[in-house]
């Protein structure tokens, strides 16, 4: 299985370029989607998938495997590439994302990707409780197995999620690792304008958590986030991750719009060339090719 | 485990999730600060890594049950009827019936029993919004018997359920050492004039409805439908056919509960008159139970008067 230990910190930041690639070329096959969360994450899932969790898609089901939650669900684009990439199915399915009869739904769908998908997810702010669930079920059997869920800033806003931090922070849910990926925007626009989240550090702590604050696009800060994580025996770890929506794209950086909605070639041509190719991977294949 | 004379349903939960608790180590309670009143309180302290106290976070409660489920555990999170069904909805649709999360939700209180609390409290529609999520199984045990033998069922077959459970004392009516399966109806006494099918422990009043029913002359069939979600749909058809005329009975609104289900059997396979006993779309409002029952329309009278209203547009 894949550890920190092996891959170096290149590759992740390579995969994390071809989850680039993959979420606006998967999106562009779709038409639409939300690209803007996904490029922002495309790190912390390379990372997750590639150095971190303690996972094997030969072994999918194993009870001591580590679990990744995406709570956000919207941004699975970014999620489908990452499980692909790692080997969980062929790249080329990316292509089917939310096509009727296909795996891949609009939103990680555990009915339809039973062995990859932990827990169905997109309506915000319930992804943590799941997680916790899983947490207490590993304590339970002595697992050293750790949960790993992605929640976005604007989810902040979700009334269950606050009820899920207390809940790990309160039951010292150590094996949880939370990464809320921070880019300051949702739908409506700024965070901090819709409903603020701040001091989100603050309240983390009050909840006691052991907080994180990092550049989310920094694969080595990511890494050492991780270990902290885990060196922590007394209370569950937030990772606060600075992203930038729409990461690697410039016309989609920083851009609320970007949260979702249509995805014309011409604009993913553009992205794509922009993103330029990534070192040890290729693009998925497009029945007909592209446009 | 036998129960007889007036017992709470409860008290057949809690017997059967202590003996969950010894035979099953998967088996994990849950609450949201209401140990005590969902009989969790001995269990807690036998099993106490067995025991989540979630705090008031119901949302939060089912969202972790289903983490837990999806690990293998067989988490029983408890809370009062309109708690788990309405204010945890969310929760429950995403995270447990999307998930076909092995989940078995107790929720207590349901129906009118919480009586001085009000309507708050009152769980009148928690039946029709369980019965809608696909893959959720949903029990109404009659009394505390059935109760412990439905939890018993429950723990032992995989997928969600919701298990419906009365407050207060209520008058055993069904034996202990009787089969019991979820899905499959009881037919406790057999008529022809008129098909009384109810649910919980309106059961008990539909069996008095067939007694007042059989002194005027009208012999009821009484089918004990304690599962609403599957609905034992040939025992609703055999009660049609063979009475021509069906009362639903249960505390609960007519719309979307026991009589919607019936009602969208019948129309469908054997178009037969019915009536339908429950709360009529509408609120409640504190008083005692039993006074709630009768100002409501729940009571044997109201099925006999139902029944003789419905026998009149017999075919």
């Amino acid at each position: 299985m894949p550890s920190a230990t092996t891959v170096s910190a290149d590759d992740i930041r390579d995969l994390a370029h071809q989850i680039r690639r993959d979420v606006v070329r998967s999106i562009a096959c779709a038409g639409a989607g939300h690209p803007g969360g996904a490029l922002g994450g495309a790190e912390i899932f390379a990372m997750l998938y590639s150095g971190v969790m303690n996972h094997d898609p030969g072994n999918p089901k194993n009870p001591q495997r580590d679990r990744f939650v995406l709570s956000n669900g919207h941004i699975c684009a970014g999620f489908y590439a990452a499980l692909a990439r790692s080997g969980y199915f062929p790249p080329d399915e990316l292509a089917t994302l939310r096509k009727i009869n296909g795996h891949l739904q609009g939103h990680p769908a555990r009915a339809h990707m039973p062995d990859t998908v932990e827990t169905s997810s997109g309506p915000l702010g319930q992804g943590l409780s799941v997680c916790n669930g899983l947490a207490f079920a590993a304590r339970l059997d002595n697992s050293p197995a750790r949960m790993y869920c992605f929640v976005g800033d604007g989810e902040m806003q979700e009334g269950q999620l606050w009820e899920a931090l207390m809940t790990a922070g309160h039951h010292k849910l150590t094996n949880v690792t939370l990464f809320i990926s921070y880019n300051a925007l949702q739908i409506d626009g700024e965070v901090d304008k819709v409903k603020k989240v701040e001091p989100l550090a603050d309240k983390l702590r009050a909840f006691h958590w052991n907080v994180v604050d990092v550049d989310g696009h920094d694969v080595d800060a990511l890494l050492a986030a991780v270990d902290t994580a885990k060196q922590t025996t007394d209370r569950p770890t937030a990772i606060i991750a600075r992203t930038v929506m729409g990461k690697g794209v410039p016309y989609m950086e920083d851009k609320a719009a970007w949260h979702g909605g249509k995805l014309s070639w011409d604009q993913a041509n553009e992205a794509l060339e922009a993103l330029g190719p990534a070192r040890n991977y290729t693009d998925f294949a497009i029945e007909g090719g592209t446009k | 485990m036998t129960f007889t004379g007036n017992v709470d349903v409860r008290d057949g939960f809690g017997a059967a999730i202590m003996e969950l608790g010894e035979k099953n180590p998967n088996v994990v309670s849950m609450t949201a600060d209401l140990a005590e009143t969902m009989r969790f309180q001995p269990f807690a302290e036998k099993y106490p890594d067995r025991f989540i106290q979630m705090g008031i976070s119901e949302c939060d409660m089912m969202g972790t049950a289903a983490g837990l489920a999806m690990a293998g555990k067989i988490p029983f999170p408890g809370t009062f009827a309109v708690f788990a069904a309405s204010l945890a909805n969310q929760a429950v649709r995403l995270s447990i019936a999307y998930n076909r999360a092995n989940v078995k939700i107790a929720a207590s209180h349901g129906g009118v029993t919480v009586g001085g609390d009000g309507a708050t409290h009152q769980a009148f529609e928690d039946i029709a919004l369980m019965r809608m999520l696909p893959g959720m199984t949903v029990i109404c045990p009659a009394d505390a018997n059935e109760a412990y033998k439905a939890t018993m069922a429950a723990a032992a077959m995989d997928g969600p359920v919701y298990l419906r459970l009365a407050r207060g004392n209520h008058p055993v009516v069904t034996r202990a050492d009787a089969p019991y399966q979820i899905g499959t109806a009881d037919v406790l006494r057999d008529g022809t004039g008129v098909a009384l099918i109810a649910t919980g422990p309106m059961l008990a009043r539909a069996l008095q409805a067939a007694d007042i029913l059989a002194a005027a002359g009208l012999t009821a069939r009484v089918v004990n439908m304690h599962t609403i979600k599957p609905l034992d749909e040939k025992a609703v058809i055999d009660a049609a056919r063979a009475c021509g005329a069906v009362v639903t009975f249960e505390e609960h609104s007519v719309l979307g509960g026991l009589g919607g289900a019936v009602a969208e059997v019948l129309a469908r396979e054997l178009p037969t008159p019915m009536e339908m006993v429950g709360i009529q779309d509408t609120f409640g409002e504190s008083g005692e139970p039993d006074e709630i029952l009768v100002k409501y329309g729940l009571t044997a009278d109201a099925v006999v008067a139902g029944a003789q209203k419905v026998v009149r547009r017999k075919k």
